[in-house]
């Protein structure tokens, strides 16, 4: 039977491209506009060039200094969360019961902080750190420690850290949970008849059965904390000084703080590219993998 | 290498009022290759679990060489274990994945290497000893999971658990010749289960036949098509599988419900319950005199062709002998060596 022709089917995609214009392609070519020109107000625009691209990249200058900063002090809290959150979310799965009543208890339990608004995530953390009244800020100085976030770029970092480690090691516990339990009965069966110890049982079975749900939660976590802002920003406001300004909040306070929209725009074009290129080769790796498995 | 015994053995699951394994006393010899044979949930992998360790019995006893391991677990116990599934560690190699169970119990590389080489060879896998296991196809899996067990020295039985569900059919005859071949080099204990008599019968020497967690006979298997002891084996072994007919036995003699009689080789004792004359298809041919029966269809199953016939209103299998045409008028013609007597459902002995 020969199919019908018509090229008027197309018009069908039109909501969809005009859904897609409106929530990505006219925003991302605004920021896209905004990169190339330089404005004194008024609404009046000079055509910059890539100089402001330029300027970025160029960590001499006074904004590529800082978009540099804010780029190493951004990877290094990705790097933190991932070191502990990834380890840290094994371990708790391991642990979790396999049956009984126990396993919806702490299912529940554990996907508590994933439902919290981040607004509200930091504002808990704020309170929580605070001297006077936070029990993790009071409890502290109760035992000597002089531990102040406002005032202490280590403290302030400790908190957006652990902040983050609370916020999302459930989701890690819960992909690698349904991982554990997607292995079969006999694997174990045949590792207790091999002698395996608990640690060979790990490397052997466990780790490797887990592969392709860590890689998601890295690729998730790392996303995730590459952008983070909200909880940050309600915490420490990126400070004290600049010690927790994170590439989000640096563009914002630069975009909206500054109202430098060539230099925010410009820089948002960098962030976007690196969140891609990081993406994709874990993408490429990953699946590389997953194709050499198969064959 | 062990003697494996059970006394008192039974199984029941909490919760449920039914024995999964009901009491049995037994003992396999060292060195036998034992199937257990019977459909699902029969009891036939409760059973296996048990000798393995990863099931504690509720009532009973499991002796290695006359030492009591009920209470040890898997590790202590020096068993091997094959699963429907073949299991391999994926990340390792096929030569890291044989030298695992070695290297858990503290073996040197050297030592176990020499090993992993001589248990290789056994099983064929020689030539991909540095590949990655999770490359490989089923069946070379399953020689490795077969690889793990032989490969430790001291093992004191290898448990098959349906380890052919998964093969295909053409590598399925060359695993099992190769599992027999083994167990001539390498005397050991094998016990496996199995629903697939053909599997059971040319792999094992000694056949346990199990129905409804109860073990209704052990034997050779000449003995299990010669001489069923319950109406079950005869059923299961054998394809088809024996025929039975409700009748009243008198001394030498069987009489069908529709009159017909038949003179049995040996004399019984007045028989208490239900009582039926077994009688294989192989000892029953289609003939022109005989016993007078209405056919329904016949089978042709290559080799040889059988008859589906009634007989009185009871379904029967017979042997239609070769080149022979269907009769107009089909009577059944009965060996006497194949007669046995059953009641309730178990052998009778008669007396010649």
């Amino acid at each position: 039977m020969a199919k019908p022709h018509n090229d008027r089917a197309w018009f069908l995609v039109l909501p969809v491209v005009a859904l897609v214009a409106f929530s990505a392609l006219i925003p991302v070519m605004t920021v896209v506009n905004y990169s190339v020109q330089d404005t004194f107000g008024n609404n009046q625009f000079f055509w910059n060039g890539t100089a402001w691209f330029q300027e970025l990249l160029d960590p001499s200058t006074d904004l590529g200094g800082r978009f540099f900063d804010a780029l190493w002090r951004t990877l290094l809290f990705s790097g933190l969360c991932l070191l502990i959150e990834i380890p840290l979310g094994i371990a708790v799965a391991l642990t979790l019961p396999r049956q009984g009543w126990g396993v919806a208890v702490s299912l529940v339990v554990l996907a508590l902080p994933l439902l919290i608004p981040w607004n509200v995530v930091g504002t808990i953390w704020q309170v929580f750190g605070r001297g006077d009244i936070g029990l993790l800020g009071a409890g502290l100085q109760a035992l000597g420690i002089n531990y102040n976030y406002a005032q202490n770029a280590f403290d302030a970092w400790a908190t957006v850290v652990a902040m983050d480690v609370w916020h999302w090691t459930s989701l890690v516990v819960l992909l690698c949970y349904a991982g554990l339990r997607a292995i079969p009965d006999a694997y174990y069966q045949a590792a207790k008849i091999d002698g395996a110890g608990a640690w060979a049982i790990f490397r052997a079975i466990q780790l490797p059965k887990m592969q392709r749900v860590l890689t998601i939660a890295v690729l998730l976590r790392f996303m995730d904390s590459f952008m983070i802002y909200t909880e940050p920003f309600v915490v420490t406001g990126g400070g004290p000084g600049n010690a927790t300004t994170f590439l989000s909040i640096d563009l914002v306070k630069i975009a909206l703080g500054q109202f430098d929209l060539g230099k925010a725009a410009a820089m948002s074009i960098v962030y976007n590219l690196i969140i891609l290129t990081v993406c994709w080769i874990f993408f490429a790796t990953t699946t590389r993998g997953q194709s050499e498995a198969a064959q | 290498m062990a003697r494996i015994g059970f006394e008192r053995l039974a199984q029941r699951y909490p919760g449920s009022p039914h024995y999964a394994l009901r009491p049995m006393d037994m003992v396999w010899e060292d060195a036998g290759a034992y199937a257990l044979l019977g459909p699902s949930g029969c009891g036939k992998t409760t059973l296996l679990n048990i000798v393995s360790g990863l099931l504690r019995p509720t009532e009973g006893r499991v002796h290695f060489d006359g030492q009591d391991v009920t209470a040890l677990p898997t590790e202590r116990r020096n068993v091997a274990q094959v699963f429907q599934f073949p299991v391999v560690y994926d990340t390792m190699t096929v030569r890291e994945n044989l030298a695992f169970p070695l290297r858990n119990r503290g073996s040197s590389a050297r030592e176990a290497n020499t090993r992993v080489e001589h248990v290789a060879g056994l099983l064929g896998l020689g030539a991909m000893l540095d590949r990655r296991a999770r490359n490989l196809g089923a069946d070379e899996k399953q020689k490795i999971s077969l690889g793990r067990g032989l490969v430790r020295g001291d093992v004191a039985a290898i448990l098959f658990d349906e380890p052919l569900t998964v093969i295909d059919p053409h590598l399925k005859w060359e695993l099992r010749s190769r599992l027999k071949e083994l167990h001539r080099q390498v005397p050991v204990t094998m016990i496996y289960v199995t629903h697939d008599q053909t599997e059971a019968l040319t792999f094992a020497d000694r056949v346990v036949v199990m129905s409804e967690g109860e073990v209704v006979q052990v034997g050779t298997p000449e003995a299990l098509f010669d001489r069923p002891a319950h109406s079950f084996v005869g059923h299961f072994i054998g394809s088809p599988g024996m025929n039975f007919l409700a009748c009243a036995v008198h001394g030498r003699e069987a009489m069908l419900p529709g009159g017909q009689r038949i003179a049995l080789p040996r004399a019984y004792a007045p028989l208490p319950g239900r009582v039926e004359l077994g009688i294989r298809p192989e000892f029953a041919t289609l003939a022109r005199e005989g016993l007078p029966v209405a056919l329904t269809r016949v089978e042709d199953l290559g080799r040889r062709r059988i008859a589906r016939v009634e007989l009185d209103g009871q379904p029967f299998a017979a042997t239609l002998p070769e080149g022979m045409a269907v009769p107009a008028e089909p009577c059944l013609a009965l060996d006497a060596a194949g007669m046995l007597v059953y009641a309730d459902g178990r052998l009778a002995e008669g007396e010649a």
